[in-house]
């Protein structure tokens, strides 16, 4: 291996690491928040890729359809109970968001040559349309039973999780996508050519850091997040409900994870099941951090991406073994640094 | 008869007429359940009753069915090796060795971590094996191994699914009953104790890291057996049935049947199969597509189960069979367990010298000293907030004092982890209860008994610990009828009233044997005769030998049965002595009354 080698090697595993920082960063808020670890993660990065790629090639993305059943469900659990409550206008808040807006949604995209209109128009539909699936799988499946061990919302997670890959393959098929670059510049510096993607890539996730940084800082919401991670039930006697907190993690999650998706398209070719591969580099990474620590885990997650980039020049074929069994020296250290007994929930 | 027995009868004599009513493709059905219900029973024992949840299973099953598939088909072994590739049956025991040398080492890894952190590095070593399984080329990479020889035996060759059938669920219901026997154990209870009682079962003297990594390296050994004979019955090996997204499939098994009933495992196994053959043949022509949908049924079906019966099918099924659980017997000719011999009347049994305990800037304790003797009651009192906790925690071990020191029967407490505390012959209740609330009173009493009995996994499994476990359950019996529960024996321990439960403790405490017991509030939420029997058992005791510490509010009742007060306030001692002397204390009053200015 040469240095200009190296140097490729460690572009491809900073930008793929970039990613799994995003991805890593939502699975730690969402743990924190609401003790669910968010397995299907890496179905909405497939989604948002996907539903990206379809809307460029002229068919009306199938996921919007997905939002419509969502989006009714929620309304009939959600509107009913408010009406029999007497609360008609938040009935109607209700129906507005989860049936009305889903539907105008798709009208306008059977309507309108979204395959014409312009990347960032088609990037930001892309995002209205997967993004809003993130709290209104919180309502359907999570806020039943939001005090349920953390083991019952992590099975949960992983049946949601191959439910999603099933829909995946129905709405998008087994072809691979790949979609054009965000734009076709290109520099060198030295032997290294740089992609305006990896700039892109890089631009976003230091941009969204900096942006969720001054969020969980700065602002009401971020620190009533701040504050359930932290103490749920003192934040809940403080006026913090649980159910906004989980839906506004759950948002946040789904718009890093589809954001994340419409980022590595133009790099990587994503098929229906991708996401669960690229979600779970994010989780080696979270784990790192001990799904606690957002800094630890973000550095994890540039581990990640490296060794995963040199693993594939020098073993390709072993690539995903050596990843997946990183994990393991990373347990062992936590092991050897744990020592009381724990009681389960 | 017992029903019970004519039921399992009627269900046995069914199996073994199924290959001569039944076509090959409902034979076929059938022994993919029984194998799937195998692995299902690992994670029975590992998820639903002992709480640790595992995606990995299928990875288990491969390990099983590629250790044979290799040995038995490798032309060229190297002579050491040559001979286990002899016979199906010589590689099923090589690869149950693996097994356990590969489920130890993972389970030294993740088993110590909290529990999430299992579930994910089993889906990471999950999909590790099975890239492993796909690209090494000596196991034939993606295409897989063919060829496999079929298992003979006593000279009859099992290749068609009629025959192979009995194997798998002989296989199957052997693996049954020996869950159900080490269920129903010495180990068992403390296996049950795992999900939500491992403070508890410490303290009674259970290594809960070891029974952790007994169901895990069970649930292995099952999935193992359970891959050999798929191996075996199919002829031939590739990586895709061993992949995670199955080891979730074997998962969901479990939970749809009843994660905590052992025949949950056949019922979930049953249901997921024929769910899935129909799935397969019904959806693709419904949308229009070919490809694996029946995996949208099958989360979202999860889902529901996990939203409106988290126990599964089998409690639902179960109602419908007219069986009812038998409660156990106890044989009073049991010969009673050993006895430690306690100390003399008077001898110094416990003895905190200068124990101080900083939090931070916080003095929680600061240099208390108090001792207790054999044959004495010993009350530590004090207004909220005086640090009696803290103090217990020290006394008991849990924690470590900044300085000073306590000593048990002359031997320091620091550095001692529960279970040795627990040996040394000190017992304890907590102030919040710690039971486990769905087993009877009887079992929850029983766990007491640990450190006095010796039977282990193999001896439970194979029933061959029946008169020990009769000692130990007689000797429940004797403390539950001692502390005045009998009548609720078989009952629940959940549905004790709270006063109740905090007797139940003591008895689980007393099984222990010990010679120093610490009592945290034992009287709080207790009625007035039930604090006069109480205290007559205390008294009993304290006649007996027994040293006694008790941390209490009631007042009255502390008056009128300990020997002496130790008073705490703002984490130091502020008076000591008899009960009367105490009352009269000027330091007393005010720390109770508030100071008369």
């Amino acid at each position: 291996m040469d240095m200009s080698i190296a140097l490729i090697l460690s572009q491809d595993g900073i930008t793929n690491g970039a990613i799994y920082a995003l991805l890593a960063l939502a699975l730690v808020l969402v743990f924190a928040v609401t003790r669910v670890i968010f397995i299907q993660q890496g179905e909405f990065v497939a989604y948002g890729a996907l539903t990206l790629a379809m809307m460029q090639s002229g068919a009306l993305p199938a996921t919007v359809w997905m939002l419509v059943v969502m989006g009714a469900l929620v309304t009939a659990l959600d509107g009913v109970r408010a009406l029999k409550a007497g609360q008609g206008r938040r009935a109607v808040g209700v129906a507005g968001w989860n049936l009305a807006y889903p539907l105008a949604l798709a009208a306008a995209l059977g309507a309108l040559p979204v395959n014409e209109a312009p990347l960032a128009l088609q990037v930001l539909l892309t995002l209205a349309i997967v993004v809003p699936m993130g709290p209104m799988m919180y309502r359907l499946m999570y806020q039943p039973i939001a005090s349920a061990p953390v083991l019952v919302l992590l099975i949960v997670s992983v049946a949601l999780h191959i439910a999603m890959v099933g829909l995946g393959l129905l709405f998008f098929g087994a072809e691979g996508q790949r979609t054009p670059a965000f734009s076709e510049f290109s520099f060198e510096i030295g032997p290294l050519m740089v992609s305006a993607q990896t700039l892109w890539v890089l631009l976003v996730s230091a941009l969204l850091i900096v942006a969720l940084y001054q969020f969980f800082g700065r602002t009401l919401y971020g620190k009533a997040l701040r504050a359930t991670a932290i103490n749920r039930m003192g934040a809940q006697l403080m006026g913090i409900s649980p159910t906004l907190a989980g839906r506004l993690t759950f948002f946040l999650a789904a718009f890093i994870g589809a954001l994340s998706g419409v980022l590595i398209a133009p790099i990587t070719t994503i098929y229906y099941d991708t996401g669960f591969l690229i979600g779970l580099k994010g989780f080696v990474a979270a784990i790192i951090g001990g799904l606690a620590s957002y800094p630890l885990a973000a550095l994890g997650a540039l581990a990640v991406g490296l060794l995963e980039a040199f693993a594939s020049f020098w073993a390709s074929a072993y690539k995903e073994v050596i990843v997946f069994t990183l994990i393991i020296p990373v347990l062992l250290w936590r092991s050897l640094t744990s020592h009381h007994v724990e009681e389960e929930e | 008869m017992r029903t019970d027995r004519i039921v399992l009868g009627a269900f046995l004599a069914l199996l073994l007429l199924v290959p001569a009513i039944l076509s090959p493709y409902y034979v076929t059905l059938l022994n993919y359940i029984g194998l799937y219900a195998m692995v299902a029973l690992g994670l029975v024992l590992l998820t639903g009753v002992g709480g640790l949840t595992s995606f990995g299973q299928a990875a288990f099953v491969g390990l099983g069915a590629y250790t044979t598939a290799a040995l038995t088909t490798a032309p060229d072994l190297p002579g050491w090796l040559a001979w286990v590739g002899a016979s199906p049956w010589l590689t099923l025991v090589a690869g149950l060795i693996l097994t356990a040398i590969v489920a130890l080492l993972i389970g030294s890894l993740t088993l110590k971590l909290s529990g999430h952190f299992l579930p994910l590095g089993t889906i990471a070593w999950g999909i590790s094996l099975y890239f492993l399984f796909g690209t090494m080329q000596d196991l034939g990479g993606h295409t897989g191994i063919s060829g496999i020889p079929a298992i003979g035996l006593l000279g009859w060759t099992l290749d068609e699914g009629g025959e192979i059938y009995y194997l798998i669920w002989a296989f199957l219901l052997v693996a049954m009953l020996t869950t159900h026997n080490l269920l129903d154990s010495r180990e068992g209870r403390a296996i049950r104790a795992l999900k939500g009682g491992r403070v508890m079962a410490e303290a009674m003297g259970v290594d809960t890291s070891r029974s952790r990594m007994v169901i895990f390296v069970i649930a292995a050994l099952l999935a193992c057996a359970s891959g050999w004979l798929y191996a075996h019955m199919q002829r031939f090996v590739n990586p895709t049935p061993f992949g995670v997204h199955i080891g979730i499939e074997y998962l969901f098994m479990a939970v749809v049947g009843g994660a905590g009933y052992v025949w949950g495992a056949i019922v979930g196994a049953g249901v997921i199969t024929v769910l899935k053959q129909w799935l397969q043949d019904w959806l693709p022509s419904l949308l229009g597509a070919t490809g694996n949908f029946e995996t949208i049924v099958f989360g979202l079906l999860m889902v529901l189960v996990l939203h409106r019966a988290r126990e599964g099918l089998w409690p639902i099924l179960k109602k419908l069979v007219p069986v009812r659980a038998r409660n156990k017997t106890i044989d009073p000719d049991a010969e009673a367990l050993p006895r430690r011999t306690l100390p003399k009347a008077g001898e110094l049994i416990l003895e905190a010298r200068d124990v101080t305990r900083k939090f931070g800037g916080l003095v929680a304790n600061n240099n208390m000293s108090l001792e207790v003797r054999a044959g004495e009651i010993l009350a530590l009192i004090g207004p909220n907030g005086a640090g009696k906790s803290t103090m217990f925690n020290q006394i008991s071990g849990v924690d470590t004092p900044t300085s000073g020191e306590v000593r048990f029967l002359g031997k320091p407490v620091a550095g001692h982890d529960s279970r040795e505390i627990a040996r040394m012959g000190m017992s304890r209740t907590f102030q919040h209860v710690k039971l486990l609330p769905t087993m009877s009173v009887l079992e929850n009493v029983a766990i007491g008994a640990h450190l006095r009995s010796t039977q282990g996994v193999l001896s439970s499994a194979w029933r061959l610990d029946r008169a020990e476990e009769a000692r130990i359950l007689k000797e429940a019996a004797r403390q539950i009828e001692r502390v005045g529960l009998a009548e609720h024996m078989y009952e629940e321990a959940g549905n004790l009233a709270l006063g109740q439960q905090r007797i139940l403790e003591i008895a689980r405490a007393l099984c222990a044997d010990p010679c120093l017991l610490l009592l945290d509030e034992p009287a709080a939420g207790l009625r007035f005769k039930e604090k006069e029997a109480l205290g007559e058992l205390l008294r009993k005791l304290r006649a007996e030998g027994m040293a006694t510490l008790i941390v209490e509010h009631d007042m009255d009742f502390v008056m009128s049965l300990v020997d002496r007060v130790v008073v705490m306030e703002f984490g130091q001692k502020i008076a000591e002595g008899l009960p009367d002397e105490v009352q009269q204390n000027p330091a007393v009053l005010e720390a109770y009354l508030g100071g008369v200015e």
